[in-house]
């Protein structure tokens, strides 16, 4: 192998609390397409954070070029030839895709003014050379999401990177724009350029990628040549689950029945959302816990805020308790007895500077009050049966949220949608980020509400819990369903069975 | 703009992507062309009805009156554009017409001098605050208002000293002479626009301006140094807006304390009347000029009608400004995100 272009060595992080990269080195060599992967949590964009200079490492050290750097800030990292991709669009919406493309080192003519006309003309040549011809005039919004995403490459490689790092480029990208990517990709690579990839696709990866660092748990468990890496193996090395067990296992024995004659009280058909889902389809029934499980980017989320409303779906059906949902709004879904607890809590659900009390009625207000009056003594009573019912620790029902542990502040979002006695639960990652006794109990409790005839969705990147919590597991992989696991077929294995099974048909 | 993309944006959907280009032209059209349009329309309209519009006399009037707010609109465009605001501006502007008055007993340089140290210095530690410590602009620039005023309240013995420049000083020069019969406030104004409208369009820091407005995040990124052209528009604004206040002293002979009350909403409404986003990350020089002018011809106009109260003239700017906002509300709704 060539000398290194970077060259991580025993990278350690710390964030309060977790250990969020613990030794981990990675090296790339000129020319060298390398994919980093890994679930939530494992670790990916801190080690690109620090990469691109917006933290500094705790201990180990970053080598570029065979000199030992310490990027201060993104700027520094810029400027050295170490360029960044990220997943969503970062560029300047309203600007034209020229000034986008130079911002910052537009070329100057006399008296140190920009000189538009060679701008726009250089422009259009880099980005005739990235296979986009549009008029490099047009405000960037202008541009399909492909196209923009090739400004974004064509800014990072025209500052002499040598180095670009594209955090999952084509999470939003038609078939035919990735095609495009892939091709540029490869011609950087050719060029000499090392290239950091890091996606969820594992077809992606395999078409373009020499070698893999597997992340987990901010440790690297694993690097080697990409071709001598089945999938299953892949798919084992990011879960932390033994392969052997997989292999034996097997897809097999995938039984048909149903849990129960119980009729589904949620009923989606063929939901379509571009570039996320493509037909999802299951049923839920009460008293059960229905999993959905999958990589991350499966389209887990996306399926419930589609379900609910929150995303806007292009087709497909929902019917709850038999009857079809037409304009799909949050309020709708509350209406229809739906309540969903967001994946980040911190943004999309509770409200920090409120007290518990405040934060579990504040869905149900309007129940709580009459003509607009809100009655404390009904407040009260509702705030306190639930604060007993799910065992929140406060001091007491006025105490802010925030200096709940983040197990509590779970248990006060669930008590605020259940204040409005809903009849489908929909959970996104419900244990995320609180601590081990807590999620025990969040977990019991989940189980409880089922058991009192609760519908129940439960999405989860931790297999176990789904495993476990789950009654049926509905299984996802890039915005469609490849398998159905119910009854005693609900094991890890299965479940990373059908992940890679299904992976190796296409 | 016939030629569009080669790789197709949504095969699958032609018919929202043509309306979608369609709604975007004419958002950018209306941007782009809209003050203009309504000025050359409302001054045609003026010329038809009122035989006392359409003279040498009173476009040179119009001119010289709407200069200060011009030059002080000028800073606020560059704020707004970062997508700031800058409520200090009216209370600077006063303080920079006493404080020359002040020192226009020493001679004109220290009566230049002065204020605009004074007022550079407001507008950088403005800058500074918002820039550095995150604070909302509207919080900061509202106490720049309170202290700027203050201040002035200070130097002039709560108002009741009115500081006059001496009749022979040639600092009365700035604000009284002409050249060809147009007043040089006019000309100063003019030039400064110019200089702007390059700062802005050609110059690496008018696109960080842009930059920073449209997607600071984004911008930050992209390794610019967001924090630093803040703290310069703001620094510009308190400037211009001394600058402003300076000429002004200069062509009243007198530092008039109660001048420029509620003077930095007419430059709100000036920038936001030219089409420049309240919200940050669009807008243009000549916009600005051409919402200044505007609000000239109102009030010209409203002066000319005579029967009306000058009141109105306040009354008719704010339905204008909120035709402008609701336009480009429903014509710029998609405009701010990559979709």
């Amino acid at each position: 192998m060539t000398e290194p272009v970077l060259d991580v060595r025993g990278v350690s992080k710390r964030f309060p609390g977790v250990l969020a990269l613990d030794d981990v080195s990675l090296t790339v060599a000129p020319g060298e397409v390398h994919a980093l992967v890994g679930e939530n949590g494992a670790g990916k964009s801190t080690l690109i954070k620090i990469l691109t200079g917006v933290y500094r490492p705790d201990a180990g050290q970053v080598h570029y070029l065979g000199q030992p750097v310490g990027f201060g800030r993104p700027l520094d990292a810029q400027a050295a030839g170490i360029s960044t991709i990220y997943q969503e669009v970062n560029l300047v919406p309203l600007m034209s895709v020229a000034r986008n493309l130079f911002l910052g080192r537009e070329p100057r003519g006399r008296f140190g003014l920009i000189d538009t006309a060679r701008m726009n003309r250089e422009a259009g040549e880099v980005l005739a050379r990235f296979g986009i011809t549009v008029d490099p005039r047009l405000p960037l919004h202008s541009l399909g999401l492909g196209a923009q995403q090739m400004v974004a490459l064509a800014r990072a490689v025209a500052v002499d990177a040598k180095v670009v790092i594209m955090d999952e480029p084509t999470s939003s990208l038609e078939p035919r724009e990735v095609e495009t990517l892939f091709r540029v990709v490869r011609e950087l690579s050719g060029r000499g350029i090392a290239i950091i990839y890091v996606s969820h696709r594992l077809d992606e990866l395999y078409q373009l990628c020499d070698r893999v660092t597997v992340l987990r748990d901010g440790r690297r468990v694993h690097t080697g040549e990409l071709a001598q890496l089945d999938r299953l193996s892949l798919i084992s090395l990011m879960l932390g689950r033994d392969v052997a067990d997989v292999r034996r296992h097997g897809l097999t024995g995938f039984s048909a029945h149903d849990a129960g004659d119980v009729e589904p009280i949620l009923r989606v058909r063929d939901l379509t959302v571009r570039h996320q889902l493509h037909g999802v389809s299951f049923d839920v029934r009460p008293g059960e816990v229905t999993g959905l499980g999958g990589l991350l980017g499966s389209g887990r989320s996306e399926t419930a805020k589609a379900v609910v409303g929150a995303l806007g779906a292009d087709g497909g059906t929902v019917d709850m308790a038999g009857r079809r949902l037409k304009r799909r709004t949050p309020a709708g879904a509350i209406r229809a007895g739906m309540a969903m607890l967001p994946e980040d809590r911190k943004a999309e659900g509770i409200i920090p500077g409120l007290s518990v009390r405040e934060n579990i009625v504040l869905a149900a207000l309007p129940r709580l009050s009459r003509f607009g009056v809100v009655s404390r003594a009904r407040q009260d009573r509702v705030v306190e049966t639930f604060m007993k019912r799910l065992r929140i620790k406060a001091a007491s029902p006025e105490q802010k949220v925030s200096e709940l542990s983040g197990g509590n502040q779970q248990k006060v979002l669930l008590a605020r949608w259940l204040c409005l006695n809903p009849r489908l639960l929909l959970l996104d990652e419900p244990t995320r980020g609180i601590d081990v006794g807590a999620k025990a109990e969040v977990q019991a409790l989940i189980d409880e509400l089922a058991a009192e005839g609760l519908a129940v969705v439960l999405i989860s990147s931790d297999l176990e819990e789904l495993v476990e919590g789950a009654d049926r597991i509905v299984v996802l992989r890039a915005g469609a369903v490849v398998g159905e696991l119910s009854g005693d077929d609900v094991t890890e294995d299965n479940i990373m069975a059908a992940l890679a099974q299904e992976a190796a048909h296409d | 703009m016939s030629q569009i993309l080669t790789t197709p944006a949504a095969p699958a959907h032609p018919a929202p992507v043509e309306r979608e280009l369609r709604r975007e032209r004419l958002a950018g059209l209306a941007q782009r062309h809209g003050a203009p349009a309504v000025l050359v329309l409302a001054v045609l309209v003026a010329s038809v009805l009122f035989p006392a519009f359409p003279t040498a006399e009173n476009a040179n009037g119009i001119a010289i009156q709407s200069s200060f707010l011009a030059i002080v609109a000028l800073g606020m465009t560059f704020v707004i554009i970062t997508g700031g605001i800058d409520l200090s501006v009216g209370s600077v502007f006063a303080l920079g017409g006493v404080l020359a008055a002040y020192a226009s007993q020493w001679g004109p340089v220290p009566a230049l001098l002065l204020p605009l140290a004074v007022c550079g210095a407001i507008g950088l530690l403005q800058g500074l605050l918002i820039a550095k410590t995150g604070m909302a602009p509207f919080i900061v620039t509202l106490a720049g208002l309170l202290g700027a005023r203050g201040l002035l309240l200070a130097v002039t013995d709560e108002g009741s000293t009115t500081y006059l420049v001496p009749k022979d000083s040639a600092f009365l020069e700035f604000g009284q002479g002409t050249f060809l019969g147009i007043g040089y406030p006019v000309y100063l104004a003019v030039l400064l626009f110019v200089l702007g409208a390059v700062l802005l369009q050609r110059t690496r820091y008018g696109q960080a301006v842009f930059a920073v407005g449209g997607s600071p995040d984004a911008a930050a990124l992209m390794g610019l140094p967001v924090a630093r052209i803040r703290v310069l528009t703001y620094l510009l604004s308190g400037l211009l807006a001394g600058f402003a206040g300076v000429l002004n002293a200069s062509r009243l002979s007198s530092g008039v304390t109660i001048l420029g009350v509620g003077m930095e909403l007419d430059a709100i409404a000036a920038v936001v009347i030219g089409g420049t986003l309240l919200v940050g990350g669009a807008g243009s020089i000549s916009g600005t000029l051409c919402g200044v002018l505007l609000l000239g011809v109102i009030q010209n106009v409203i002066n000319q009608i005579g029967t009306l109260n000058s009141s109105y003239q306040s009354v008719v700017s704010g339905l204008f400004l909120i035709l402008v906002v609701v336009v480009q509300t429903f014509l710029g709704r998609r405009r701010r995100r990559p979709r």
